[in-house]
């Protein structure tokens, strides 16, 4: 029998040349290396075929399949069997008990934070898509538009390739914790969507997204950095630092006061350990609303009385502590925040761009590491000259204080799983 | 040992029990603190929401200030410290450029960050360094059929890479371990690995304490008759203000919160009082029957 291929093919001309080399497709049985998914899939064909599952591509590209598997959010795609197994209900690797086999069964679940169609298929238009839709993603064109293409700064995009990986999958939105607590959350997805686009100097309208975004309560200043959103996220979009970015340019660039304390905050807290060192928390919390004299302070403070008389009565805090600045910055560290927090560029470096040095498969440095070329005549065409500030960070470097780290165009570890430029990105 | 010793900012201010209860705990383990008493904020993100390289520089002097010391490594008591340390560490360690610029900042100061520091939160030295089997040999009194909750907070374990969990160092259930190395019973609930709320409290406060009150809540229903948190800032919104959390819940809490030391402390023979559990909100000696062994209490 196995061999009637080998005779039959001459007969019809058909040269074989056989892959000796390739290994069992599996016919069907599911192993360790196989994907949640094909586990899935096979239990549907095989066990029960009314199982709802929503996936097109499986390759890990078109979001389709994202679901919790053993309590963490992801795609059934491109998680293995054996490392969705060994997630248990913590965040990370859960060893067997001393004496018990490893973990086994995958618990697969539809994603969180999103009212369930049935069974695995959540329904995405009814948040997901609704909190896209939430902030204006598309380009609003600059006026003028030029009569050929807009050109825009190489770093400019490099910095906005961090929004475009991601795919729509819904997975971030599953475990957002804040969301939990506060559905109207526009929520970590959504708002990377955002800075794809408060990235983007061709985009007109960056100070009114800002500032919106800003206003809303269940906007940027509405996310408690709980990191699930990153370690959720199958494409490193990181989008709480994207939401972190939102904050930067909002605040630093823009000036935007918000009436959620946000920038407000931000401002007490950095002001607050440059005169002190280590924070003094009895001037952080009016401050943060504006000061003890600000009308916005006071029914805060009013409202924390109870609070702070029990941790006064308890010796929690003393009246010592909480009026007299008993621990002063250091001069040297004033002199830090003046240097740095005066540059007129801020420097940031972003590891999704640059990589890691000791990664030995995509290093991103050459010995001679190239600095960023400033701008070249074609690039001086943008008036981005003129916009002094939301740009900050995202400027050429001049020559002479250039951070040449951070201007790198060199994929990281893991971004051969990159998918091939979008539409969006061909914009 | 002999660590290099960055309390916070929080465990000297609105929590100073747990820098005391620390140093009480330390002797007991045979641990040497040496406080880094120059050092300034870690920022806590917020300081790296508005200059990521502002942060980054405080955090380097950090940790050349910690080099300079003859510790065998950087000891934390703040998981949001531990967080926001390892991601300004990330960056320092992953790019030599950005490193020397970082370092030029601080040159005035005679200082200089070299790569690859060992800063643990002294829950990651309690089972790495010292060893949960070392551990229960010193356990005088056994917190037996204490039932405690681990709240582990959100920066001590995500993002799981950064922070190095993995197969041979799981993290996220060291708390776990270490409350059973003590003698005490695990108890699990929904809010475990959840965030406290704290750094939205000025921003949005019916979110922020909703998070609390919810997870307070769901410990209780559990049975819990204590919590333990790895962080200052967790404990201020699970204990200080958790009369506030109890009014946006809606309904009754009264769960002690009891910092990582002071469940250690507990178990090593400490009183509360030496502990500074008199300090806390819900008071943990409501709860808890410690004359002769830490029992919980029939009620």
């Amino acid at each position: 029998m196995a061999q009637t291929h080998r005779s039959v093919a001459p007969l019809l001309d058909i040269e074989l040349i056989e892959l000796d080399r390739a290994a069992c497709c599996g016919a069907g049985v599911i192993a360790e290396h196989n994907s949640v998914l094909d586990a899935i899939l096979k239990v549907k064909a095989d066990t029960d075929g009314s199982i709802g599952v929503r996936c097109s591509c499986q390759q890990g590209i078109c979001g389709s399949c994202g679901v919790r598997m053993n309590g963490k959010p992801g795609l059934a795609c491109n998680t293995h069997l054996d490392e969705a197994a060994r997630r248990g209900a913590g965040t990370g690797w859960n060893p067997p008990d001393e004496g018990q086999q490893q973990e086994t069964v995958v618990t697969v679940e539809p994603m969180g934070n999103m009212p369930v169609i049935r069974d695995l298929i959540v329904d995405m238009d009814a948040v997901h898509w609704r909190k896209i839709h939430r902030v204006t993603p598309w380009l609003i064109n600059k006026e003028p538009i030029p009569e050929r293409e807009y050109i825009v700064p190489h770093d400019n995009m490099v910095d906005v390739t961090q929004t475009m990986a991601c795919i729509q999958c819904g997975a971030c939105v599953s475990d957002c914790l804040s969301m939990e607590v506060d559905p109207e959350f526009i929520g970590p997805a959504a708002l990377s969507k955002a800075y794809r686009f408060v990235g983007d100097p061709r985009d007109a309208e960056h100070h009114e997204r800002l500032k919106d975004l800003s206003e809303d309560e269940h906007g940027i200043y509405d996310c408690t950095h709980c990191f699930n959103c990153i370690d959720a996220c199958p494409k490193g979009v990181d989008p709480m630092s994207q939401i972190m970015r939102l904050r930067r340019v909002a605040g630093s660039d823009f000036d935007i006061e918000d009436r959620n304390n946000g920038h407000r905050h931000e401002r007490a807290f950095v002001k607050n350990i440059r005169k002190n060192g280590l924070l003094h928390e009895a001037d952080l919390l009016p401050d943060s609303y504006g000061g003890k004299l600000d009308p916005h302070a006071l029914p805060e403070l009013l409202g924390s009385l109870p609070t702070i008389a029990t941790a006064l009565a308890r010796r929690k805090i003393t009246p010592k502590t909480a009026l007299l600045h008993t621990h002063k910055a250091p001069k040297e560290v004033k002199a830090l925040f003046d240097e740095v927090d005066g540059r007129e560029t801020r420097n940031e470096l972003n590891l999704y761009v640059t990589g890691y040095e000791d990664d030995p498969v995509h290093p991103p440095h050459t010995d001679e590491p190239t600095p960023l070329e400033p701008p070249g005549p074609t690039e001086a065409k943008d008036d981005r000259s003129e916009q002094t500030v939301g740009a900050a960070d995202r400027e050429p470097p001049a020559e002479t204080s250039a951070p040449t780290v951070g201007a790198e165009d060199v994929p990281r570890a893991g971004a051969e799983d990159q998918e091939p430029p979008t539409s969006e990105e061909q914009e | 040992m002999k660590v290099a010793y960055w309390p916070g900012c929080v465990s000297r201010g609105f929590t100073p029990e747990l820098h005391g209860s620390m140093s009480k705990v330390a002797p007991l383990l045979d641990i040497e603190l040496i406080e880094l008493d120059r050092a300034a904020c870690c920022g806590a993100g917020v300081i790296a929401e508005h200059n990521q390289e502002l942060a980054d520089t405080l955090n380097a002097r950090t940790f050349a200030l910690a080099q300079r010391t003859d510790g065998e490594l950087m000891m934390n008591i703040c998981s949001t410290c531990q967080g926001a340390q390892s991601e300004c560490q990330e960056r320092l360690d992953a790019n030599s450029d950005y490193r020397e610029q970082i370092n030029t900042n601080l040159g005035n100061e005679g200082l200089r960050y070299e790569k690859g520091i060992t800063n643990k939160n002294f829950l990651w030295l309690l089972v790495e360094e010292i060893g949960l089997d070392a551990l229960r040999e010193r356990v005088t009194r056994p917190l037996t059929d204490l039932r405690v909750g681990p709240f582990y907070g959100c920066y001590i374990v995500r993002p799981v890479d950064r922070l190095g969990i993995d197969e041979q160092h799981p993290r996220d259930r060291y708390l776990h371990m270490l409350i059973e190395a003590l003698g005490g019973t695990v108890v699990d609930y929904a809010g475990v690995y959840k965030c406290c709320g704290f750094p939205i409290i000025t921003m949005n406060k019916e979110a922020s304490l909703a998070q609390a009150g919810r997870h307070i809540g769901d410990a209780l229903d559990a049975e819990a008759d204590c919590l333990v948190v790895p962080c200052p800032l967790c404990h201020l919104n699970l204990d200080l203000q958790q009369p506030a959390a109890a009014s946006v819940v809606g309904h009754e809490l009264g769960l002690p919160v009891l910092h990582l030391p002071q469940l250690v402390g507990l178990a090593l023979g400490l009183s509360p009082k030496e502990l500074g559990m008199g300090k806390h909100i819900v008071r943990p000696t409501s709860v808890i029957d410690w004359s002769t062994s830490v029992v919980a209490s029939a009620a």
